[in-house]
C-alpha cells in the first residue's frame, strides 16, 4: 500500500497477547485514517461503559502521517470519553504519529487491563510490556526525561491515577491530546506509557505529484499572515490570538460573565513572549513551529489555556498562567477543562481566586485532595453537586475553550452540534469570522451558518483523518490537500469525494453519541449565553444570542446534516453514507 | 443570503466583469434561492446536489474579458495555466469544459475553483459566502486577461501570433477605455488623527477600485500615524474598508494586526525606512503584462522568474522585482522595500504594483496610476 502501512496493532493488556490487523483497502478508502478509522474501530463497541475491558483505547495516524506532507505528523487519540460520555477524541501532535507510521502500524487499539502498573514499548514489530511500578505517581515531565529515549512517548499523569475525569494524554513532554479526559483510560487499564520507535519508510504513489502540490501549499502558507505572518502563529503560537479575541469582545472573562479582559494588554503573547524568550519548535514534519519552549523546558500557554488561566479566572500574573499550564502539563490534565471548573468554583464561591490558590487547587485536583476530588470531576458535575449547575459553563459537559459564543454566531451553534461537546475545533469557525478566512463573514448573524458549520465539520473531520493540522486550513483548502492524498496514496481523490468521507465519518460519531442516549436537546448552550450581554464599548454592543434565532439555525442545521426533528441520525441517511446502521464491523 | 448574493452580483456588474441582468447567482443554507429566473437553473441545481457547496455562480463575463476568455478556452483545451500571482497562488489553473452538462461541471468544479464554458460563461462557487464566487470569477478574468494580453506581445515579438489572435487582439483592444484617471485630489495630509487617517485610507482605496487598478479583494493600503501602522485587513476590499483596517503598533507590542494583510511585512519595512509614511499596492493589469515580458533567451532561471531574477529589468521607469505573497524564503517582503527606496513605485512580476507616499495618498495613488498608464502605453508601443 501507499501511504497507509496496511496494519493494525492490537493489544490486550489482560492476556498481554498482540495481534497484527490487515483491514480491506476498503475500510481505508472509506475511513481514512485518523479520527475516521479510530471512529471506524469504536463504533461496536461504544456502548460499553468507558472504563469497560473492552472498550478499546485507539491510536490512529493517517495516510499522509510521515510522508512529508505539510503539517501531517499529527494524529488521534479516540475511546468513549469518560468526562462526557461521547465518542472522545482528540488529536494530538509531536512525533507519536510519524514514530507509529515508521514503526509500520497505522493504528494501535488498547484493550483489557494489566494486572499491575505497566508500559507499552513498541520498536518496529517488536511490543513488549513493561513493569511501570516505578513509575506511578509519576508526573510527566519526569517520566518523559526517564523514557525519551525509547521513542516518541505518551504519558497519563498522576491526575489520571487520581480520577480526574478531564485527565489528558501528554505525547513528547510537550503536546496535549487535552480533551475529553482520554488519560482517564490508561488508569482504567493500568497503563502508565506508550513508547515507540519506527525505523520504517512510507511508500509514496507519485513522489513528483507530491512535490508539486506540497509546493501549492507552502506558497499558500507563506501567503498567509496568520501562520506565518510577523504577528502570526509561527511566532507567537496561538497566544497570538489573545489580543484579537479580547479587541472583538469576545474574550470569556469570570467564567462567561463578561466579554473583555481589562489586563489583556498586560498578559498578551507579547508580554510572554518579552519575559520568558522562548525558542520555537513544532511537530514533526511541520514548518509553523507554533509551539514555543522556554530555556527552562516550559512550552508558553496556547491561546485557550493563557485566556482561561487568565481572563476567566480573573488572574493578572504571567507566571501564575506559566506554572499552572506547567502543573497541568505534569499532572495530566487538560488546561481548558481545568480553568472552566475553576472559575465555576470561583463563581460559586463568590470571591475571587488567588494566584497561589489557583497552582494549589490544581495540585489537589491532580492529586485527588480535598475539594480537588470533587473539582476534578468537571464542571458540570461539580456545579451539580453544589446546586448551582447554571454556573457550568459547558456543553455536553465539555467545558468551553476560550472564544465567547456571543461574539460569533457560528461559533455559537459549533459549540452546540460538536459530536464531543463544547468543543471549538470541531467546525473553526472563527476561522472566517474572526480571522476572515477563506473570506470573512458576518459574525453577527446566524444567516448561512447551518450549512457553514455542517460543511466545516467535514472538512476538519477529513483533516483529522488525513491526518493534518487544522491550521494550515486557514491558508490552504482541501484542494490542495485532495491533491496531495492522491499523490501519497494513489487513490484518485478530490476535495469533494474527501468531504463525503468527512460527512461519513461525523455521522457515524452521532449514531454513536444517540446510542448512548444524547438527543437533540444536547445540542444547546448553557442559558447565560441567552440571558446575558457581553461586554461592550459604546460602539460595539454584544447582546445576548436571540434563542429563537438559535434554535432556526439548530433546526436548519439537522435539515442540511440529515438528521430528523429531533436531531437524531436516521436509517436512510445512514444509507446513503454507506455506514452500517447496525452497527457492525466488517474486517 | 438574499443580501450578500445582491450584493456580489451587483459587484460584478460594477466591476465591469458581468453585464447587468445576467448573472445567475444560488445559494443555500437549508433552503436554496436565486438572485432570478433563468433557463439553465435546472441545470445548476443539479450541480449543486452534486457538490459540497453553499453558493454558485454563473455568468458570461463582460467584454473584453469574454472574447479573450473564449480564445483562450478554444486554444488551451483542457486547462488553461496563467502565470499571474493570483493564479499561482490560489486559482492554480482553469480548467475548461466542452458543455454545461453537469457531471462534467461537477468533475471539473471537485478539482478547482472554477470552469470555464466556452461561449457559455464561467461557473464558480463558495463554500462559506457568495464572495469565494465573485472572487474566483474575478480572478479568473484578470488571469485571463493577462495571459492573452502577455502572451500576444511575446507572440508578437517572436512573429509567431496568428491571423485569429490578431483578429481577437483588435476586437479586445476596441473594448478598452481610456486610460484611468483621477479628476480629484485625495485628503491631503499630515493627518491629525486617527479618525482622518482612516477616512483617508477609505477614499484612496475606493479611488484605487474605481479606477480599476486593482480587482476583487486583492491589494493593499497602509498609514504610518504615531507610531502605529494602520493596514487593510487580509481579504478586505479596497471599495470596502470600513471597520477592515487593523492599527498594528510598530513596537510589535499587540498581535491585535494577526488579521493585517499578508504584505504587513513589507509596509512595515517600507515606512521603517522613515521617507514614506503610506503605501498602496494594487494589481494594475498592464503594470503585470508588461512584468511577464521578458526577452532573455535561455535565461537558467526560466520558470523561476517570480521567485528570483538575475537581471535588473524596469517598466515605466520602476523596477521590476520578483517576489512571492508574504513572508517566505522567496517573499516579496524582502524585495519590494529596497526598490522603494529609490523610486516612487516597484512591480513585482505577475503580481501589481506598490506605490509610496510622503504624507498622504495623493503621491501614492498617482504614481500607480502614472505606472499602470505608462506601462499601457509601452505595452502598445512594443507592439
Amino acid at each position: 500500500m501507499n501511504g497507509w502501512c496496511g496494519k493494525i496493532l492490537k493489544i490486550d493488556l489482560s492476556s498481554g497477547r498482540t495481534e497484527a490487523k490487515r483491514p480491506e483497502r476498503e475500510i481505508y478508502a472509506r475511513w481514512i485514517g485518523g479520527r475516521g478509522l479510530a471512529g471506524y474501530y469504536l463504533r461496536d463497541k461504544v456502548t460499553r461503559s468507558w472504563d469497560h475491558p473492552e472498550m478499546p483505547l485507539l491510536f490512529f495516524t493517517g495516510p499522509l502521517v510521515g510522508a512529508t506532507s505539510p503539517t501531517s505528523g499529527r494524529m488521534t487519540i479516540m475511546s468513549r470519553s469518560p468526562l462526557t460520555g461521547t465518542a472522545g477524541d482528540a488529536s494530538v501532535g509531536g512525533s507519536l504519529g510519524t514514530a507509529l507510521k515508521k514503526a509500520g502500524w497505522d493504528g494501535l487499539i488498547i484493550t483489557g487491563r494489566a494486572k499491575t502498573l505497566c508500559g507499552i514499548e513498541i520498536a518496529d514489530d517488536q511490543v513488549t510490556l513493561v513493569d511501570a511500578a516505578a513509575l506511578a505517581g509519576a508526573g510527566t515531565s519526569g517520566a518523559y526525561t526517564r523514557l525519551k529515549e525509547k521513542g516518541a512517548v505518551a504519558l497519563a499523569g498522576p491526575a489520571a491515577e487520581a480520577g480526574v475525569r478531564f485527565a489528558d494524554i501528554v505525547v513528547d513532554g510537550h503536546y496535549a491530546a487535552g480533551r475529553a479526559g482520554l488519560g482517564l483510560h490508561f488508569a482504567a487499564r493500568n497503563l502508565k506509557y506508550l513508547t515507540v520507535r519506527g525505523s520504517g519508510k512510507i511508500r509514496i504513489a507519485s513522489p513528483e505529484a507530491l512535490k508539486k502540490a506540497k509546493e501549492d501549499v507552502r506558497r499558500l502558507m507563506a501567503a498567509s499572515p496568520v501562520l506565518l505572518g510577523e504577528l502570526g502563529l509561527g511566532q507567537y503560537g496561538t497566544a497570538a490570538l489573545y489580543d484579537l479575541l479580547d479587541a472583538r469582545r469576545m474574550m470569556p472573562t469570570d467564567n462567561f460573565r463578561r466579554t473583555r479582559f481589562d489586563a489583556a494588554r498586560r498578559m498578551n503573547a507579547h508580554a510572554f513572549r518579552q519575559r520568558y524568550a522562548p525558542r520555537r519548535t513544532g511537530c514533526r514534519g511541520c514548518s509553523i513551529l507554533c509551539k514555543k519552549i522556554t530555556a527552562d523546558g516550559r512550552s508558553l500557554p496556547e491561546f485557550e489555556t493563557l485566556s482561561h488561566f487568565s481572563a476567566l479566572v480573573g488572574n493578572t500574573n504571567l507566571e501564575t498562567v506559566m506554572e499552572a499550564n506547567r502543573l497541568c502539563n505534569d499532572l495530566g490534565m487538560d488546561t481548558i477543562s481545568a480553568a472552566a471548573t475553576l472559575a465555576c468554583h470561583e463563581e460559586i464561591q463568590g470571591r475571587p481566586l488567588e494566584p497561589s490558590e489557583i497552582l494549589s487547587l490544581l495540585m489537589d485536583i491532580g492529586a485527588g485532595r480535598g475539594i480537588g476530588q470533587a473539582l476534578g470531576q468537571g464542571a458540570a458535575v461539580y456545579a451539580r453537586a453544589c446546586g448551582r449547575p447554571e454556573t457550568a459553563m459547558t456543553v455536553k459537559n465539555l467545558e468551553l475553550p476560550g472564544y465567547d459564543p456571543r461574539g460569533a454566531y457560528g461559533m455559537a451553534l459549533a459549540y452546540a452540534t460538536s459530536t464531543r461537546g463544547g468543543c471549538h475545533l470541531r467546525a473553526y469557525p472563527i476561522s472566517h469570522e474572526i480571522l476572515r478566512k477563506p473570506v470573512a463573514t458576518d459574525r453577527f448573524t446566524f444567516s448561512g451558518k447551518a450549512r457553514i458549520i455542517k460543511g466545516a465539520e467535514d472538512l476538519f473531520a477529513v483533516v483529522d483523518s488525513l491526518t493534518a493540522c487544522k491550521f494550515v486550513f486557514f491558508a490552504a483548502s482541501l484542494e490542495e490537500y485532495a491533491r496531495i492524498y492522491t499523490a501519497v496514496t494513489g487513490v484518485e481523490s478530490s476535495a469533494d469525494d474527501l468531504l463525503t468521507a468527512g460527512e461519513r465519518i461525523d455521522y457515524s460519531e452521532r449514531i454513536m453519541n444517540d446510542r448512548n442516549g444524547f438527543r437533540g436537546t444536547d445540542d444547546d448552550l448553557p442559558a447565560r449565553f441567552f440571558e446575558s450581554p457581553g461586554t461592550g464599548d459604546g460602539h460595539l454592543e454584544i447582546p445576548p444570542l436571540d434563542r429563537n434565532e438559535f434554535l432556526k439555525a439548530r433546526a436548519a442545521y439537522r435539515r442540511i446534516r440529515g438528521l430528523n426533528e429531533e436531531g437524531r441520525p436516521t436509517r436512510e441517511k445512514a444509507a446513503e453514507l454507506a455506514i452500517d446502521w447496525d452497527g457492525c464491523r466488517e474486517g | 443570503m438574499e443580501r450578500l448574493i445582491r450584493k456580489y452580483v451587483d459587484k460584478l456588474v460594477r466591476s465591469g466583469l458581468a453585464e447587468a441582468g445576467v448573472p445567475l447567482m444560488g445559494a443555500r443554507d437549508a433552503e436554496l434561492i436565486w438572485n432570478r429566473d433563468d433557463k439553465n437553473q435546472a441545470i445548476l441545481e443539479e450541480i449543486f446536489a452534486g457538490l459540497h457547496i453553499s453558493t454558485l455562480l454563473f455568468a458570461p463575463p463582460a467584454e473584453p474579458y469574454r472574447t479573450l476568455v473564449d480564445f483562450l478556452a478554444r486554444t488551451s483545451p483542457g486547462t488553461i495555466h496563467p502565470q499571474d500571482t493570483e493564479t499561482r497562488t490560489f486559482l492554480h489553473e482553469l480548467p475548461v469544459v466542452t458543455s454545461l452538462a453537469p457531471a462534467e461541471i461537477i468533475r471539473a468544479l471537485k478539482n478547482r475553483k472554477c470552469a470555464i464554458v466556452p461561449g457559455r460563461g464561467i461557473i464558480t462557487y463558495g463554500t462559506v459566502s457568495p464572495e469565494q464566487a465573485f472572487v474566483t470569477f474575478s480572478s479568473a478574468c484578470f488571469a485571463c486577461f493577462v495571459k492573452f494580453f502577455a502572451d500576444y506581445l511575446r507572440d508578437v515579438r517572436n512573429g509567431s501570433a496568428n491571423p485569429e489572435q490578431k483578429a481577437v487582439f483588435q476586437q479586445v483592444v476596441d473594448y478598452l477605455g481610456s486610460p484611468a484617471r483621477l479628476d480629484f485630489s485625495l485628503t491631503h495630509g499630515p493627518f491629525r488623527d486617527e479618525a482622518t487617517v482612516l477616512s483617508a485610507m477609505e477614499e484612496a482605496g475606493k479611488a484605487t477600485v474605481d479606477c480599476r487598478l486593482v480587482d476583487s479583494y486583492f491589494g493593499n493600503i497602509s498609514c504610518l500615524f504615531k507610531d502605529i501602522l494602520y493596514i487593510s485587513q487580509t481579504g478586505s476590499s479596497l471599495d470596502e474598508l470600513r471597520g477592515c483596517i487593523d492599527p498594528v503598533p510598530m513596537d510589535g507590542s499587540s498581535c491585535v494586526g494577526i488579521t493585517a494583510s499578508s504584505e504587513l511585512s513589507a509596509h512595515r519595512a517600507i515606512v521603517t525606512a522613515g521617507t514614506h509614511r503610506t503605501v498602496l499596492h494594487g494589481h494594475p493589469k498592464f503594470s503585470v503584462i508588461l512584468s511577464l515580458a521578458c526577452n532573455e533567451k535561455n535565461c537558467v532561471l526560466r520558470g523561476q522568474c517570480h521567485l528570483r531574477c538575475p537581471r535588473q529589468r524596469q517598466a515605466a521607469g520602476v523596477p521590476i522585482v520578483s517576489g512571492e505573497v508574504g513572508t517566505g524564503p522567496y517573499g516579496l517582503c524582502h524585495t519590494v522595500p529596497p526598490a522603494l527606496a529609490e523610486h516612487r513605485g516597484a512591480i513585482v512580476y505577475g503580481h501589481g504594483v506598490f506605490t509610496v507616499g510622503k504624507t498622504d495618498f495623493n503621491d501614492a495613488f498617482a504614481s500607480l496610476l502614472d505606472i499602470e498608464n505608462a506601462c499601457r502605453k509601452e505595452y502598445f508601443a512594443s507592439l
